[in-house]
């Protein structure tokens, strides 16, 4: 069992889109029919980064900026800086580590998330 | 008001279903839903029928493609047997999870093995469980009627649920009976074109079939129960009104000879015509028999089923499939269930009869009620297995 993770990263991203309230809170009246979701884009305002057990590390000095990060990121959780790197949102990335493992120039790196 | 034809009852579902208007056909041929596709596509192929036939590679794929069809605003129909639902059954139970009203009619035919491509229940049984509205026809006025009776009820927006028909394989699919048509227009005035409640458009984007983590599946669940649960008013509303548009009246239990019977047998499906000769047969003898036949077999009719049975000491429910290793058919086990919390409730005896294609005549059902009063039948038994 994974212990407790630490949280406090997870912080909404301003300007965006908040859930009403956790899918916890939901009653079953409250649904759509067939569960339909209404709006676009609700999935940003779904948090995923507490998955994670590992968060990637970005050694910037060895990134060559070529973004085959953000190309294979299965989460679309990297964007890029105003300088051109490409930085994983830790409020989505789950720590799936494909970005370590594919980045050409070795710049990143897994770190286990911290135990509270 | 239309005339009476004398045709297959595969080409007189096929007409309902070109009655219907459906814009989408999705099927692969399997033995003996066959006739009832070849017709439509006939239909498409001159014209007659406004609507993409797509014949697909698989079953899996036919109800996959409705599913599609149907989120994006299309009236859709298939139409399987046996295999067939078994290998569309991973999209059986997603269809009403997303409460797209599809209809499809099932041509009974027994699930291998052995190979068999004859009659019996043990296809639906295996998706007894999988949310649709399910109905049992026993002729093929019944099958005519219930393919528009069918989008009917599903396409409420108090339903939205799909649609099984249950016809029973080669006995109905392949029988030539004399049906009664409809005139289009009086089809289009009971059936409205299909208005979706969501849509799958780029000018209104919405999601259908996400995700749902542990936190929210059981409200899911909750609520598809509840909307199966709630079908049943819009089912019987359904029915009422096409009695004023043909004239012929259906309702969740049928009765016969049931209201003073002592004993009463439950039937459904095809089987139906045939016990109620038999029940003719012994009124005349001065026994006091009676029939019900359940229509509606999902949401089950519990409130129709208690007021159908009355009074009566024996019920003796027929089976068409086997829950091998279990307490009896899938049909007797649901009734023993449904009787449990009743005070002097009824002693049941199940037969299971009828599989892959052998015949159960009106002698049969004479011979069951024979062993039946006098005591050599009860609990649960294969009938007419030899050895």
């Amino acid at each position: 069992m994974l212990g407790t993770i630490n949280r406090s990263f997870i912080l909404p991203v301003k300007g965006e889109k908040q859930m009403p309230k956790a899918d916890s809170e939901y009653l079953w009246n409250e649904l759509q029919p067939g569960c339909v979701i209404t709006e676009p884009g609700t999935s940003r305002a779904y948090y995923t980064g507490d998955w994670r057990a590992f968060y990637p590390v970005l050694q910037k000095e060895r990134c060559i900026q070529c973004g085959i990060c953000w190309i294979f990121c299965p989460d679309m959780a990297y964007q890029k800086d105003e300088k051109g790197y490409f930085i994983a949102d830790l409020n989505y990335c789950k720590g799936c580590g494909i970005c370590a493992r594919e980045c050409p120039a070795d710049a990143i790196h897994m770190e286990k998330e911290k135990e509270i | 008001m239309g005339k009476y034809l004398g045709m297959e009852v595969s080409f007189a579902a096929a007409e309902a279903v070109k009655l219907c208007n459906v814009d989408v056909v999705a099927a692969y041929p399997i033995t003996p839903q066959t006739h009832i596709v070849e017709r439509l596509s006939q239909f498409v192929a001159d014209g007659e029928l406004d609507a993409e036939f797509v014949p697909v590679e698989s079953e899996h794929s036919a109800l996959s493609l409705c599913v599609g069809s149907q989120a994006a605003g299309a009236r859709s129909f298939t139409c399987t047997s046996s295999q067939g639902l078994a290998l569309m059954s991973e999209i059986v139970y997603i269809v009403p999870a997303l409460r797209l009203p599809i209809v499809m009619i099932l041509a009974n035919r027994s699930l291998s093995g052995p190979l068999s491509i004859w009659n019996d229940h043990s296809d639906v049984m295996s998706v007894r469980d999988c949310g649709w509205i399910q109905l049992f026809v026993e002729n093929g006025q019944e099958v005519f009627d219930h393919v528009i009776i069918a989008y009917k009820i599903a396409e409420n927006h108090n339903v939205l649920l799909p649609v099984m028909i249950n016809m029973d394989g080669f006995i109905l699919s392949h029988m030539f009976e004399p049906i009664k048509l409809m005139e289009q227009e009086d089809v289009d005035a009971y059936l409205p074109p299909y208005q979706p409640k969501f849509v799958l458009h780029p000018d209104k984007p919405v999601t259908m079939g996400a995700y749902a983590m542990p936190a929210l599946f059981t409200e899911a669940k909750k609520a598809q129960e509840e909307a199966l649960l709630a079908s049943y008013p819009h089912i019987l509303q359904a029915w009422k009104s096409w009695e004023k548009v043909s004239g012929r009246s259906y309702h969740p239990v049928e009765t016969f000879c049931s209201e003073d019977a002592e004993t009463l047998f439950i039937t459904m499906g095809s089987l139906g015509e045939t016990a109620g000769e038999a029940v003719r047969v012994l009124r005349g003898q001065g026994k006091k028999v009676g029939l019900l036949k359940l229509r509606l077999w999902r949401p089950f009719p519990f409130h129709d089923f208690y007021k159908a049975i009355g009074n009566a000491q024996r019920l003796i429910v027929l089976d068409r499939a086997v829950s091998y290793g279990g307490p009896g058919g899938p049909v007797a086990g649901e009734i023993r269930s449904a009787l449990y919390n009743m005070e002097n409730r009824p002693q049941v005896i199940n037969f299971v009869a009828g599989l892959g294609g052998r015949e159960v005549s009106v002698e049969s059902f004479l011979e069951m009620f024979i062993s039946s009063v006098e005591g050599k039948a009860s609990g649960y038994q294969l009938f007419g297995v030899r050895g």
